[in-house]
């Protein structure tokens, strides 16, 4: 749906209003999932398996039910059979069947009247376990001997001989491989491995729910997306999708790990064997840590091939991705089809392992796959670079995807601003900064899809020539501001004149989550397309009221006016009019849009760290931060400069300190926050940024989504900073202070 | 176990409620007195949303008990803005975009309130450690940070 707007004068894009929900958020005001309460209502908890792996013998809940104000227990037994697929393991993971699977897999779970009594009722709760060999380690996880976690979960995929652990395969390339690598003066080959880490939203997660013994039921949950969670607990329960009505709350940070279910069927049981009173049931940090979305864990091995003056010739990586007990939990796939794609490379050879191993079920975080990718191919890339005395930034240009490289996973870029990143990176003053003893400077490129998607969207016209859009995207990050923005543009109105409402399932067809950065893309698109089919209506009723046909009107600056000196004279016929009148000129007037979104276009990002190492402890510093990417269109820029800085962040948390310890007995060692550590504000400089703008020609203002990428360059640049500070190479994270320490001594 | 009666003083407001000895300040805050501003992030005092101040001290609400309020005065984010005026870090968050989802952003406010009455003009490095006991995941801090020195700013001229 290539547009012609991408070019004009923008009134309100670009610009930087406050955002619409900006005063509940500071006054306190904001209603999140736990803050939600209802009349009549009880509080859930949840029993956990205390092992890795381990057969349930029997669950026996007769002294907690005998506690006064339990009101009620359920187990799997409680739940239909049957299920398949995704379904099976969606139902699997929620309570564990006959064996749990990880550390923290819930296996019954208790309402009573409070809180407190749900707790002291979930700890009466007798489980009987036979405990299993487990595995918690992808390479080990797929050695000879290791024990089987999932017997047949393998598909079809999978090549004679593997480990039953192995439960998917995927291969794909082009050109010859060993040619490009024959071709090549420097071939160099590593093997990396990067730690699962967790998304860390400070929101844990939060339901509150109500289901009725005639399978009615109501939701609201702190979620990336309403439609999402209806489908999937609707699949677990066995109860029809529009019998279940959910509203999502606010949202307390996401990252990917909302997009899915975990403990969200509880309530809605629990409030079906309670006689239909709602359940309130929130999530304890540790839960979240132990039980919740974290990524996979990778073991990679990648080869380049190289000529002397920075031709990549041939690339090969071999990815190795566990993501809990459940085919399809981890982003191989992704991981795959980001490893080399912002490079134009003949030969290419891609192979991957998806890996069962006794932890909890990944989900999505941040442009998934692609920050374990990036790791191992930019820092190889980098580490060539180095060995053959090349710049970095020239090497990357002079291989760089651009508008109709066929991308290394398949399809033909459209216009895209790699190139126009990596140039305005050179620029940037941050690079000529000098550098001290024990410092260092690392730069590397990070790539996303990014997403359109399923999408619906509905505007109104207000009596008083205001707009309501309704949006099926949850805002996480502003983009309620940005498609405000986009409506007040097309409409001719002014930013505070549109307010944007995330509404509940039943109003609008089915969404997508805000996932893969589709938001402002795809609500975005959408609420244009509903606002010009409004304004077309606006226009016919000024032309019936003007008694001239429609197609001599035409919209300017929010009103109807004649188009040319043909169509007659008549004054404008503004929004707010048209809208005091529109009962009686028709009815009401409204747009409505829905699409499965393409056209998306792809997003890419380059980043540049300042390290300093101590040598004495091995501790890195971040002196400085540079961040360049993409965006398309920047709609609303302070918001985009948000999402490049916070995907820095967690890049930089990933890279560092955070990491899922598990302990011999195959239990997490550091399900706090204390221990789990994500990045402080005393850990990290300002964080500089670059928005570059190449419209994207899907969008009708060029709109690419923003919030992926920047969570992948930081893994690698942070790597090649150290290297060039330490001469030290590491290939696992978190390159911790130990880790580097142990690097710097061997010496 | 036997609830305890506890009176308390909260943004400026007498109130009372029935408090199990087990609960935090922070669950009698959203529970008891339906004041849901100040947020459960962690509840072990890792993450910051819980801040507020008790007798003027900056704490983690989860790691006070609800008791201990007894006959104690209790500032939450509820309270920050005085009649419908926000307060200058309130209006520089919003204008700042120094928040995303949201989530931490009262526990944030309530901790570099605390901060700028006890040091009116903190440099980054100051504001940077006072807040790091608040775990922002959305914003990489960078924007929080200028927000903070914007307000102290204004605050320093306003004095």
């Amino acid at each position: 749906m290539a547009k012609d707007e991408t070019h004009v004068p923008y009134r309100l894009i670009g610009t930087r209003p406050n955002r619409p929900d900006g005063l509940d958020k500071v006054t306190g005001r904001a209603r999140y999932g736990a803050d939600i309460s209802l009349p009549g209502m009880l509080h859930g908890a949840v029993v956990r398996s205390p092992h890795a792996h381990a057969r349930i013998k029997k669950i026996d809940a007769t002294k907690a039910l005998a506690l006064p104000g339990v009101k009620a227990v359920v187990t799997r037994a409680d739940l239909p059979t049957g299920l398949t697929g995704e379904d099976l393991n969606l139902q699997e993971n929620t309570l564990a069947g006959d064996t749990a699977l990880y550390d923290g897999h819930a296996v019954a779970a208790v309402a009573a009247t409070s809180k407190l009594l749900a707790e002291q009722a979930a700890r009466l709760i007798e489980v009987e376990y036979e405990v299993l060999p487990h595995v918690t380690d992808v390479d080990a996880a797929m050695a000879p001997g290791a024990p089987v976690i999932r017997p047949g979960a393998a598909d079809h995929s999978v090549p004679e001989g593997m480990h039953p652990n192995v439960a998917r395969y995927i291969d794909f390339g082009r050109g010859d491989v060993e040619a490009g690598f024959a071709a090549a003066d420097l071939v160099r080959e590593r093997t990396y491995k990067t730690e699962a880490t967790h998304q860390g939203y400070i929101e844990p997660h939060a339901a509150v729910a109500q289901l009725g013994a005639d399978g009615k039921g109501e939701m609201w949950v702190c979620t990336q997306g309403q439609w999402y969670i209806r489908r999937m607990c609707s699949a677990v329960l066995g109860i029809d999708a529009a019998n279940l009505r959910v509203t999502p709350t606010e949202i307390g940070g996401g990252f990917g790990g909302k997009t899915t279910i975990f403990m969200e069927p509880l309530p809605l049981a629990l409030s079906k064997k309670a006689g239909g009173r709602p359940v309130k049931m929130v999530m304890s940090r540790s839960e979240v840590l132990r039980a919740t979305g974290p990524t996979a864990s990778a073991s990679m091995d990648v080869k380049l091939g190289m000529t002397k003056d920075g031709k990549v010739t041939a690339g090969k990586v071999v990815f190795r991705m566990q993501g809990g007990p459940y085919v399809g939990s981890s982003p191989i796939g992704e991981a795959l089809q980001c490893a080399f794609a912002c490079y134009d490379i003949p030969n290419l050879m891609h192979e991957g392992y998806e890996v069962l191993a006794n932890r909890p079920k990944a989900a999505a975080y941040r442009a998934p796959g692609s920050p374990m990718a990036a790791f191992a191919t930019e820092s190889l890339l980098d580490e060539m670079c180095r060995e053959l005395g090349l710049d970095p930034i020239e090497t990357r240009l002079k291989n760089a995807a651009r508008e109709g490289t066929k991308a290394s996973y398949g399809p033909t870029f459209n216009r895209i601003g790699f190139v126009e990143s990596l140039e305005a990176t050179k620029a940037h003053p941050n690079l000529s900064i000098p550098l001290g003893p024990n410092q260092g400077r690392g730069v590397a490129a990070g790539f996303w899809f990014n997403h359109g998607g399923e999408t619906s969207v509905s505007l109104a016209v207000g009596e008083d020539g205001t707009a309501t859009v309704s949006v099926g995207t949850p805002d996480i990050g502003g983009s309620r501001a940005s498609i405000a923005l986009m409506t007040a543009e097309c409409l001719g109105i002014p930013y505070d004149k549109v307010r944007v409402n995330v509404v509940e399932t039943g109003a609008l067809g089915v969404n997508e989550p805000t996932h893969g950065s589709r938001a402002t893309f795809a609500s975005g698109l959408a609420a244009v397309q509903a606002a010009r089919q409004a304004i077309a209506e606006m226009c016919r009723r000024a032309a019936a009221d003007w008694g001239i046909e429609p197609e001599a009107v035409e919209w300017k600056d929010g009103a109807a006016i004649p188009a040319g000196p043909n169509a007659g004279k008549f004054p404008p016929m503004t929004m707010a009019e048209i809208g005091a009148t529109m009962g009686s000129t028709g009815g009401p007037i409204s747009g409505h849009h829905e699409v499965t979104a393409g056209g998306y276009g792809a997003s890419f990002g380059v980043h540049v760290v300042d390290v300093e190492v101590d040598p004495e402890t091995g501790r890195t510093t971040i002196l400085r931060y540079l961040v360049v990417q993409d965006a398309g269109t920047a709609i609303h820029p302070t918001y985009v400069e948000g999402q490049y800085q916070g995907g820095a962040a967690q890049g930089i948390g990933w890279a560092l300190n955070e990491e899922y310890v598990y302990g011999a007995d195959g239990r997490l060692q550091n399900p706090v926050f204390l221990d789990y550590r994500v990045p402080v504000a005393s850990d990290l400089p300002m964080i500089d940024t670059v928005i570059v703008e190449v419209p994207n020609p899907g969008h009708p203002y060029g709109v690419r989504g923003v919030g992926e990428t920047g969570i992948t360059p930081p893994l690698p640049a942070i790597a090649n900073a150290i290297h060039a500070a330490t001469g030290k190479r590491l290939r696992s994270l978190p390159m911790s202070p130990s880790k580097l320490l142990a690097a710097i001594k061997g010496a | 176990m036997t609830k305890i009666h506890v009176q308390t003083v909260v943004n400026g407001d007498p109130v009372e409620y029935l408090a199990d000895p087990r609960e935090t300040l922070l669950d009698c805050l959203r529970d008891h007195l339906d004041l849901t501003g100040s947020k459960e992030g962690c509840g072990t005092g890792d993450c910051g949303a819980c801040s507020v101040r008790l007798d003027g001290v900056l704490v983690c609400s989860c790691l006070v008990l609800g008791v201990e309020a007894q006959g104690k005065t209790v500032e939450t984010i509820e309270g920050m803005a005085q009649g419908g005026e926000l307060h200058p870090l309130q209006r520089k968050f919003i204008e700042h975009a120094a928040l995303q989802c949201g989530f931490c952003t009262p526990g944030i406010l309530v901790a570099a309130k605390a901060l700028l009455e006890q040091n009116p003009d903190p440099t980054e490095s100051e504001i940077r450690f006072w807040l790091a006991g608040n775990l922002c995941r959305c914003t990489g801090y960078d924007k929080i940070i200028r927000a903070v020195q914007d307000a102290a700013a204004e605050m320093r001229g306003a004095a």
